[in-house]
């Protein structure tokens, strides 16, 4: 048999890696030196118009209230939205598991059609649900007596109307991933659990949780990836407003680097929320390190 | 409590939740079809009192969103085309064949998995305009030509290939090409199928990169154009309503067609990290 004298690995290789290569390695590392630059409108027109300003993109991001409201309504969005739909998650996963459940394969497609329906159609749907007069949700809500909220036009609903609709749109998501983590937990772990006297809600506490450990590991870095990416639906529902109120980082990013074309500061932005982005990912591999995987806690239960 | 009480409170409690989860999409649909104003009309009007299709018309005629179904159409399936044939090969080769600094080019791969796409899309962005692609086709196919996750699926399900199978082929004399297309992706059909539906609707449904390189309406995706038309027509409720279902329907049917790869491709990925 003769040998190639090039590994075909390559040529199967070149043309995946040479697209990644191109178009996102190189534009990631461009952006952080965009970044170091005073890129604007001026320098669209002509890149002769750009400056070195070192952390000058950065300095102002310290400094600027905008940048900081989109950072906390980001922040907000994320550690509310992302507990929320993870605990939906886990309470759809779990009924859906339950052994007496019927027509399992209906009841998953109908919670995951969300999951698959383009965003700013279902933000566009959304928007009229919040209407204060038209909408059905304050229609929904007048027979309990709760009078019309201005869902959208009161900064102090707008961001709770925006979780609730991201909750909605992607709790079917993890829902699936939780539903393959509870299938993966031998059966034996209940019947020892149960000869235990563990009863059910035992069983959940130190059975299940325990053993969905790395899938909830896993569910968190995706969602807080995902969330940290905020940007269809405020653009969609709020244009980030009433007052700020909904303005996200990204959304943030897309006016400052396409509607202004400060595509120095833009960057400086996008790079801000990549290290966070990076930061929490890291702490949240290490809690999982830390997690304990076994099942050696329903023994000392039932001991005590 | 009794076997039977826990089934019907069990089923109980997943029927509200499916309620609750159809009912915006319900609505958009059943207001899609209602003549103009009775959506905002005051009573609540549930379903139509009469079924129309005025709007679904007006948006094909008077607002030509015909033209931005096609380019939504024509993206997601070059997308789907190119980055299937080119993720395959890659996952293909990271999987079967030795070679220097395979894993630690797979590790880089993989950690650049955290790096929001947002980070790149300025420079990006830049780099097509001087190529001379914004505002067409090629802006959104470029970068989507090949994925990291679309490589990493295509690894993962080519590594239970048996190594026999292909040296058997190999010493059948069969080149190395046509090793990949006649036997490694006959072998891989499921997880093609899976990633294949996963790179069509992220495409379909893809808002902020369509609508940054996508400047000219005849150029727009649905969702771009949805995302327009609710400037202007803001107090169309039924109009927008049927501008949603003409954007989501096409996703939705692929889906329950094809649901059963999609889910299952989805539980083996999560399972497997």
């Amino acid at each position: 048999m003769t040998r190639p004298r090039i590994n075909p690995a390559y040529g199967f290789l070149a043309p995946a890696l040479l697209v990644i290569a191109a178009f996102f390695f190189v534009p990631v590392v461009a952006s952080v030196l965009l970044s170091v630059t005073d890129f604007d409108i001026y320098a669209v027109a002509s890149f002769a118009n750009l400056r070195f300003i070192g952390y000058g993109n950065y300095a102002h991001l310290l400094q600027d209230p905008l940048f900081w409201v989109a950072l906390k309504n980001t922040v907000h969005f994320v550690f509310v939205a992302g507990p929320l739909s993870i605990g939906v998650s886990l309470a759809a996963a779990v009924l859906l598991s339950a052994k007496l459940v019927r027509f399992k394969a209906v009841f998953r497609i109908i919670f995951f059609l969300p999951v698959i329906t383009t965003l700013v159609a279902v933000a566009v749907v959304w928007r009229y649900l919040y209407h204060p007069r038209f909408g059905l949700l304050n229609y929904g809500l007048s027979f309990l007596g709760i009078g019309p909220v201005d869902w959208l036009g009161d900064p102090a609903w707008a961001m709770p109307a925006i979780i609730l609709l991201a909750v909605w749109k992607n709790f079917g998501f993890n829902m699936v991933i939780f539903v393959a983590g509870l299938q993966s937990i031998p059966g034996r772990l209940y019947e020892v659990a149960s000869l235990d006297g563990a009863g059910p809600r035992r069983q959940f506490w130190y059975v299940t949780l325990p053993m969905l450990a790395p899938t909830f590991a896993f569910v968190t870095i995706i969602t807080l990836i995902g969330y940290f990416q905020l940007f269809a639906e405020p653009y969609v529902m709020t244009q980030g407003g009433p007052g700020h109120s909904t303005l996200s980082v990204v959304l943030l990013m897309y006016q400052e680097g396409f509607r202004w074309w400060n595509m120095g500061y833009a960057a400086a932005v996008a790079f801000v929320l990549f290290v966070i982005i990076l930061a929490l990912t890291l702490v949240s591999l290490r809690l999982r390190g830390g997690a304990p995987l076994g099942v050696a806690e329903p023994g000392r239960e039932s001991a005590g | 409590m009794k076997r039977v009480t826990r089934l019907v409170l069990l089923h109980l409690a997943l029927a509200v939740a499916a309620g609750a989860t159809l009912l915006p999409l319900l609505w958009m649909l059943s207001a899609s079809l209602m003549p103009a104003g009775e959506a905002t009309a005051f009573g609540h009007h549930l379903l139509p009192s009469t079924v129309t299709f005025e709007h679904y018309r007006a948006l094909f005629t008077r607002l030509n969103l015909a033209r931005d179904a096609a380019n939504s159409a024509l993206l997601a399936a070059a997308v789907t085309l190119i980055s299937l044939a080119l993720n395959s090969m890659a996952g293909y080769a990271f999987a079967k064949f030795r070679f220097a600094g395979r894993d630690r080019v797979f590790r880089v791969l993989l950690a650049a998995l955290v790096i929001p796409g947002q980070v790149a899309m300025l420079p990006l962005f830049l780099m097509l305009r001087e190529l001379g692609c914004i505002n067409t086709y090629w802006s959104v196919i470029i970068p989507g030509m090949a994925s990291i996750f679309g490589i990493f699926l295509i690894r993962q399900y080519a590594l239970s290939i048996p190594d026999s199978l292909l040296d058997a082929a190999r010493i059948d004399g069969a080149g190395e090409f046509r090793i990949y297309r006649s036997l490694v992706l006959p072998v891989c059909k499921p997880i093609l199928v899976t990633l294949a539906i996963f790179t069509f609707m992220g495409t379909w449904n893809d808002f902020l990169w369509p609508l940054i390189v996508l400047t000219d309406s005849d150029m727009y995706t649905l969702p771009v154009a949805l995302a327009n038309l609710v400037g202007e027509h803001v107090q169309d409720t039924e109009l927008m309503m049927a501008g949603s279902v003409l954007t989501v329907l096409p996703v939705v049917v692929l889906f329950m067609a094809l649901q059963r790869y999609y889910i299952e491709g989805l539980m083996s990925g999560g399972v497997k990290e």
